[in-house]
């Protein structure tokens, strides 16, 4: 990892003041060390006219290494899965930001004992970042320096020039010019817009990150336009480099298993929501992107709360709760006795117990949740004589091929009264402004439904496994496409409590069909017919109001 | 009903033996100061003992507050609770005089399925009072207390047996309890000091010709066998077969003679009650019984009724590890003695409800045992016996038709004879429903995710593989999320240990370690397979839709699978799946191998390049990443430092070794690009099968390398599309020095050209050492630039090597061997027929496996 500063000079403002700034003589190689590797300061010209100070980082790698493993079984270096091949010795880091507030403390305070009149001057300067990570693109880089006073050359990188269908690598080229800024100026900035750009940190960041924030960005950063990005990357939390030794490296193991990207299989939890909610409400978000999270999602909690009631449930299952944001508002009402929140997602889970900070709640309030590790792809005994179980926005999850599995599971062994199911209208779709036409609506998403398709899936489970089912929409209704989520409310029949036999055509190698088809009474098959009616008038009314429109 | 052992002994002779069961809760009934203390001090251990005094100084600190009373008892029951769960002989220091207080002792002894025994100490009241009155503690006891304790017990003692305690032993006066000797008793299930060699013989029903047969075939000459083996009989003798009489003449001779155990069946509890004079139903094949059993004389039907209400409903044998009954015991029932033992014992446990046959639905009270003991048993007739959960049911249906089954013990062999015809017409067809109503059902999570798991396997030394919990809940989620349908998902492939590591200067891994390996286990011949640069891949080839229904259980649609090591698909759309399916169904055609191996589907364990089409996102984050930082940031840090040696400055040895360093990131970016070319459709896509896994009925993981080398080349000969590629390979001794030289000779040459490496592999494949354990079936041999992709670009300098070899490869290799075990074991699961859930858990086991920490670059 590799920057340079220049500065251009004249005979009565010689370049080589540089050397004065820096507190580094200009004719000597110096060398600091620092935790992770070996600090070289040394100056490829040095005249009155021109002068450049370079500061080359020889990172330790397996130092790099040592502090971020903890004691794995074994004696197994685990800390080490993301990082035996990385970047970290080549790209400029906030390992180069920490280096260079080490080596060049002094002029980053803009003191100088030996020409006190120095630090205060502006000069013509000149930064050069060979291979700076810019999560975010030349177009932050822009927008992170410009308004500081540089001219900004940021040259992308390209992966490989073999394959040039690759595209570009995160790393940019980087020059910097300005006239306007002093040597003191110019190291702050870096100090603090290198690991921002990074969005990484080799440390954990503690308290005392704010003050660093706060000295290093004062005199520029409250008017800085992107004040709240920077802010909320450069106290972040993320470290992409190495694992925390206490983490449950399991899923990162199979990943690597499987030769792919530990984000690619450990994605059950939303980075946006876990714990860049300040970056969120920035306008960033990450996923979810076009679903401005707070309304919809809280639009769908309110409609499970309104049919959970209507349905009379106390005792409720959340399948794929997640971090638990539903089992948090079932807990606020005290009508619902039992809540059990089910992820298959530990990480998801142990979120989730955190957000309801089971460990501090009362004894009363705790009797009333449980958070379980399931999956709906198996049958769970764990899961039966609930009165309700709600699927909110989970099937989408799961690939086709596997949705009978989830059927039977829910349906024909758990068996609670109710279901809730639900789900994307992918017909919506084309009112999300910024999400581009034919994607989904989170990376995730194996599939999502129009409302004929998502109808058509949930009458043929309420054929086959004995249930009633009607349709909620949830969010505000379009006339042309309908509501942005659609919701579908099962009620087992009256007789169904006896079905348990029922098997679905496709869960499992055998026994298939449903024994007890014939078991509905008559009166109950007309009720359900008249009902049905009702519906799909309703929803034929909806349809020719879509099309009036 | 010999389980039950009342007896009271009452009589006033001098010495008394007091015989107690050595696992049963004992209660000590008598007056304060009537020498309780003593007397248990005397029979008993310490630690058997527990005294409510004691446990009321326990919670009071004072061991005569009657306050704590309450508090006190409960301590008392919780420990007595504890020791009896653990199977600890208990005594009940306590007066015991009130028959609410017996109650609760009894209640807990039931509990824990142990006999509660009674030992009454009746001493006059004036020695209680003398007693007392020397010690400080209880001298203000007032006489009444005492004369109440005496009265209390003296309206006891006759209703004492009735109470539940099954031996009472009254000791009337001081001489008699001061003269009182205690022995103690085994149970009469336990025969632990019998160590065999067994052989339990399954349900029987009368088939007496069958019988005789497999006796034969297992070395009996009349009912002895010559080698002094030992017969043990799971019971159901009787009932619905041709000739029960003669399977009780039989079984009653050798059991008398010492040859053969019997356990009782519900087949011989019935007719027992019969021959009492019961009124029981004649069905379910009893009434032939009592008909042939009609020709047989009044005394042999005495000797059937003696015999029958003399046995033993379960026994605990060789030191523990093995224990027979009928239907099945779990755990905390082995060598207990109570109603509900029996009961579980003989009928097994029943969910209550009944199936479409009207028979009652059986608990598979198997699928949850986890005992260490080997549970051997019947009464549930399956068409094959086989282990699940180190519990295997010889119920093989002879009477029905199908065969007279044994497990010789310890070996665990099976033998067994067919019937000689169908006997009786079974209720419902036999299947595979034992142990425990597997009929193709959903797969439950309880198979998989349960705490700590045990997946068991038949190969010696990985019997019982265990499956930490949170590697499980990882492997739940990339199942559940990721994978795909686990019943196109029948096998995964285990991880390779590396060789080990090399002093070759210059090399972290070098084959002639490999060969050096294989020869110190005994391996003499072995293959060099090359490794191709690309990802595992498994391949599930059907010869239409219609068979991967039939044999897989899918609903038409996909005609196989094609899946990563984790069971993830390798292409989202289907339809490229079904194209390569498709092509690779042609080579297996026109090479003719459906017919040559008898088989409507294959198993492949192949390589899928190229690399980058899987791993193309962690090749551009990670590995093209790198070679792009490295790629800009040299030349400019280089030039820095040339311009500053030009002006003299002193960085001579920074420049050099930034230079070595610019060149091996080089060489770090020439070695992934070999693994990266672009593809079109399936066009550059190549697929190198090279070992065929399994086929309808049999796993071919055993097939030696050479055979099914030639049986893949023809595959590939026979693809004109050019999908499908050869592995090259090349046979060595490890014996022979020249042998190996060439081996050696063939590695450098391949990765001197960039390859990727060789796999080295013994050409039997399935290979077990001396001690019957599994030899590694291969080991990696990586190139040296392969390797700078794997342990970073400067790996290679010196310090970096000196370092690396530090590496340790324990534990990876142990690893390889578990997850082999779980995949061979696998393959036998899903070519034996065995339900789905069988097969998946050990599926499911190799992911589980595959996420425990272990240096990753191994």
């Amino acid at each position: 990892m590799f920057l340079t500063i220049g500065t251009t000079g004249t005979p009565e403002r010689p370049a080589t003041d540089l050397g004065f700034l820096l507190h580094k003589h200009p004719d000597n190689a110096q060398a600091f060390s620092t935790s992770y590797g070996t600090a070289h300061v040394l100056y490829p010209e040095a005249d009155a006219e021109r002068c450049t100070a370079a500061l080359l980082l020889e990172v330790d790698a397996v130092a790099l290494v040592r502090r971020g493993k903890g004691k794995g079984r074994g004696g197994a270096p685990d800390a080490a899965l993301a990082q035996y091949v990385n970047d970290r010795p080549y790209a400029a880091s906030s390992l180069l930001a920490v280096a260079l507030s080490a080596v060049f403390s002094s002029a980053m305070r803009g003191v100088c004992a030996a020409k006190p009149e120095l630090p205060a001057q502006a000069r013509p300067l000149r930064v050069e970042i060979p291979a700076l990570p810019a999560r975010g693109g030349p177009g932050l880089v822009h927008a992170l320096f410009e308004p500081l006073g540089w001219r900004v050359s940021a040259e992308p990188v390209s992966l490989d020039a073999r394959f040039p269908q690759w595209g570009d690598s995160r790393y940019v080229s980087l020059t910097l010019r300005s006239e306007t800024l002093t040597v003191a100026e110019a190291l702050r900035h870096l100090y603090v817009l290198l690991p921002v750009l990074d969005d990484a940190k080799h440390y954990w960041v503690s308290a005392d990150e704010v003050d660093k924030l706060l000295r290093a960005g004062a005199g520029w950063l409250p008017d800085h336009p992107e004040q709240k990005l920077i802010t909320s990357r450069f106290l972040s939390r993320r470290w992409s480099l190495t694992r925390q030794a206490m983490e449950r490296l399991e899923l990162v193991r199979l990943a690597e298993a499987d030769d792919s990207e530990v984000e690619d299989i450990d994605n059950a939890v939303e980075a946006v929501e876990a714990g860049e909610a300040v970056e969120a409400e920035a306008g960033k978000p990450e996923h979810e992107t076009q679903e401005k999270p707070a309304p919809l999602a809280e639009q769908r909690r309110d409609a499970v709360v309104a049919a959970l009631t209507r349905a009379g449930a106390a005792r409720v299952l959340d399948l794929g709760c997640g971090q638990g944001q539903l089992v948090q508002t079932l807990l606020k009402n005290p009508r619902f006795t039992e809540i059990v929140g089910v992820d298959v997602s530990m990480r998801a889970l142990t979120i989730a117990s955190r957000r309801l900070k089971l460990d501090r709640m009362g004894e009363r309030q705790a009797s009333r949740v449980r958070l379980l590790q399931g999956s709906l792809a198996y049958t769970d005994t764990r899961l039966k004589g609930y009165d309700a179980a709600v699927l909110s926005e989970v099937i989408e999850h799961l690939d086709l091929p596997r949705l009978p599995a989830l059927e039977y599971a829910v349906f024909g062994s758990a068996r609670p009264r109710t279901v809730l199911v639900t789900t994307p209208n992918v017909e919506y779709n084309v009112r999300w402004e910024s999400l581009p036409a034919g994607h989904v609506r989170h990376g995730d998403h194996r599939f999502e439904w129009t409302r004929r398709e998502f109808r058509a899936w949930a009458a043929s489970i309420a054929e086959r496994l004995g249930y009633d089912v009607e349709f909620v929409p949830v969010g505000p209704e379009d006339p042309e496409v309908g509501p942005p989520t659609q919701m579908a409310v099962f009620e087992m029949h009256a007789s169904g409590a006896q079905n348990k036999n029922t098997r679905p055509e496709n869960a499992g190698n055998g026994n298939a069909g449903n024994e007890n088809a014939g078991n509905v009474p008559e009166k109950n098959e007309k009720n359900k017919k008249n009902e049905k009616s009702e519906k799909s008038e309703k929803s034929e009314k909806n349809e020719k109001e879509a099309k009036a429109a | 009903m010999s389980d039950t052992q009342a007896s009271t002994t009452a009589s006033a002779t001098p010495a008394r033996v007091l015989p107690v069961t050595d696992l049963s809760l004992v209660v000590l009934v008598g007056a304060s100061g009537s020498g309780k203390s003593t007397f248990a001090r005397r029979h008993f251990r310490p630690t058997e003992v527990i005294s409510s005094d004691f446990c009321r100084g326990l919670v009071s600190d004072d061991e005569n507050d009657q306050s704590a009373t309450r508090d006190a008892f409960d301590v008392l029951h919780y420990i007595a609770g504890k020791r009896l769960a653990a199977g600890r002989r208990t005594v009940v220091d306590a007066t015991s005089v009130q028959p609410d207080a017996r109650r609760q002792l009894i209640d807990l002894a039931r509990q824990h399925d142990v006999l509660p025994i009674a030992i009454v100490l009746d001493v006059p009241e004036e020695v209680c009072a003398e007693r007392n009155a020397a010690r400080t503690d209880r001298a203000d006891m007032p006489r009444r207390v005492i004369q109440r304790h005496i009265r209390e017990l003296r309206r006891s003692l006759r209703h004492l047996e009735r109470e539940g305690f099954r031996k009472v032993h009254v000791l009337r006066g001081v001489e008699d309890v001061e003269n009182a000797t205690v022995v103690t008793e085994k149970r009469y299930n336990d025969l632990t000091h019998l160590t065999g060699p067994f052989d339990v013989i399954g349900d029987i029903h009368g088939c007496s010709s069958e019988l005789e047969s497999l006796l034969g075939k297992l070395g009996y000459a009349d009912g002895v066998h010559p080698e002094g083996r030992r017969a043990v009989f799971v019971g159901d003798l009787v009932d619905r077969g041709p000739d029960s009489p003669g399977v009780l003449r039989r079984v009653m001779s050798m059991v008398a003679s010492g040859d053969a155990l019997c356990v009782p069946g519900n087949h011989e509890n019935k007719y027992g009650r019969y021959l009492k004079g019961r009124n029981v139903q004649h069905s379910h094949g009893l009434a032939e019984t009592i008909e042939q059993m009609e020709e047989e004389s009044d005394e042999f039907r005495a000797e059937v009724r003696t015999f029958i209400d003399g046995l033993v409903s379960h026994y605990v044998l060789d030191g523990g590890r093995l224990v027979v009954c009928h239907a099945g015991l779990p755990e905390k029932y082995h060598g207990r003695t109570s109603g509900r033992v029996r009961s579980h014992a003989l009928y097994g446990d029943t969910t209550g409800e009944t199936d479409e046959f009207g028979l009652p639905v059986r608990y598979p009270w198997a699928e949850d045992y986890r005992g260490r003991a080997a549970v051997v048993y019947g009464h549930t007739p399956v068409p094959e016996a086989t282990w699940l959960n180190n519990t295997i049911c010889l119920d093989t249906g002879a009477v029905f038709g199908g065969k007279l089954t044994a497990l010789r013990w310890p070996e665990r062999e099976l033998v067994d004879v067919p019937a000689e015809q169908v006997w009786y017409e079974p209720a419902k067809p036999l299947r595979s429903e034992a142990p425990g109503g597997h009929d193709g059902r959903p797969l439950d999570l309880a198979d998989v995710h349960h705490g700590r798991r045990i997946v068991e396997t038949r190969y010696e030394g990985h019997n019982r593989v265990a499956v930490r919990e949170e590697n499980a809940a990882a492997a739940l989620e990339v199942m559940s999320r990721f994978a795909i349908d686990p019943r196109l998902l029948p096998y995964l492939p285990p991880t390779m240990a590396p060789t080990a590591t090399s002093h070759v200067d210059g090399y972290l891994e070098h084959p002639a370690e490999a060969f050096a390996q294989y020869a110190r286990d005994g391996v003499a011949r072995v293959v060099c397979e090359e490794k191709h640069m690309g990802s595992r891949a498994v391949v599930l080839v059907c010869r239409d839709a219609e068979t991967a229904g039939k044999r897989f259980g899918t609903g038409g649609g996909p005609t196989g699978s094609l899946y990563t090591r984790t069971g993830r698909p390798f292409f989202d759309d289907a339809t490229v799946t079904e194209e390569i399916l498709g092509r690779v169904r042609t080579a297996v055609e026109e090479a003719g191998l459906w017919s040559e191996l008898d088989t409507d589907w294959l198993l492949l364990d192949a390589e899928l390049m190229p690399w980058s089409l899987k791993a193309s996102g962690l090749l551009r984050s990670q590995y093209a990443a790198v070679g792009a930082a490295s790629g800009a940031v040299f030349p400019g840090a280089l030039s820095a430092l040339e311009s500053a040696a030009a002006r003299g400055v002193d960085v001579a040895e920074l420049l050099s070794r930034q230079r070595e360093r610019a060149s091996d990131a080089a060489a770090f970016t020439e070695a992934y690009r070999r693994y990266c070319w672009t593809t079109d459709g399936l066009d550059g896509v190549r697929l190198a099968p090279f070992q065929i896994l399994a086929v309808q009925g049999r796993s071919l993981a055993a097939l030696p390398h050479d055979e099914q080398l030639s049986l893949l080349d023809r595959l590939v000969e026979h693809d004109s599309t050019g999908l499908l590629r050869t592995t090259r390979r090349l046979y060595v001794d490890t014996g022979d020095a020249e042998s190996v030289r060439a081996g050696v000779d063939w590695w450098l040459e391949m990765t001197g050209r960039g390859g990727e490496g060789m796999v080295v592999k013994p050409l039997g494949a399935l290979v077990r050492g001396e001690d019957g354990r599994l030899v590694q079936p291969g080991v990696k041999c990586r190139g040296r630039e392969y390797l700078r992709i794997i342990y970073g670009p400067e790996y290679t300098r010196p310090d970096n090597l000196a370092r690396l070899r530090g590496r340790f490869l324990a534990h990876k290799r142990s690893l390889a061997l578990r997850e082999y075990a779980l995949g061979l074991e696998a393959l036998a699961r899903l070519t034996e027929g065995e339900p789905l859930w069988r097969v998946h858990e050990a599926v499911f086991g190799v992911l589980a496996l595959e996420s425990e920490p272990v240096d990753p670059r191994l």
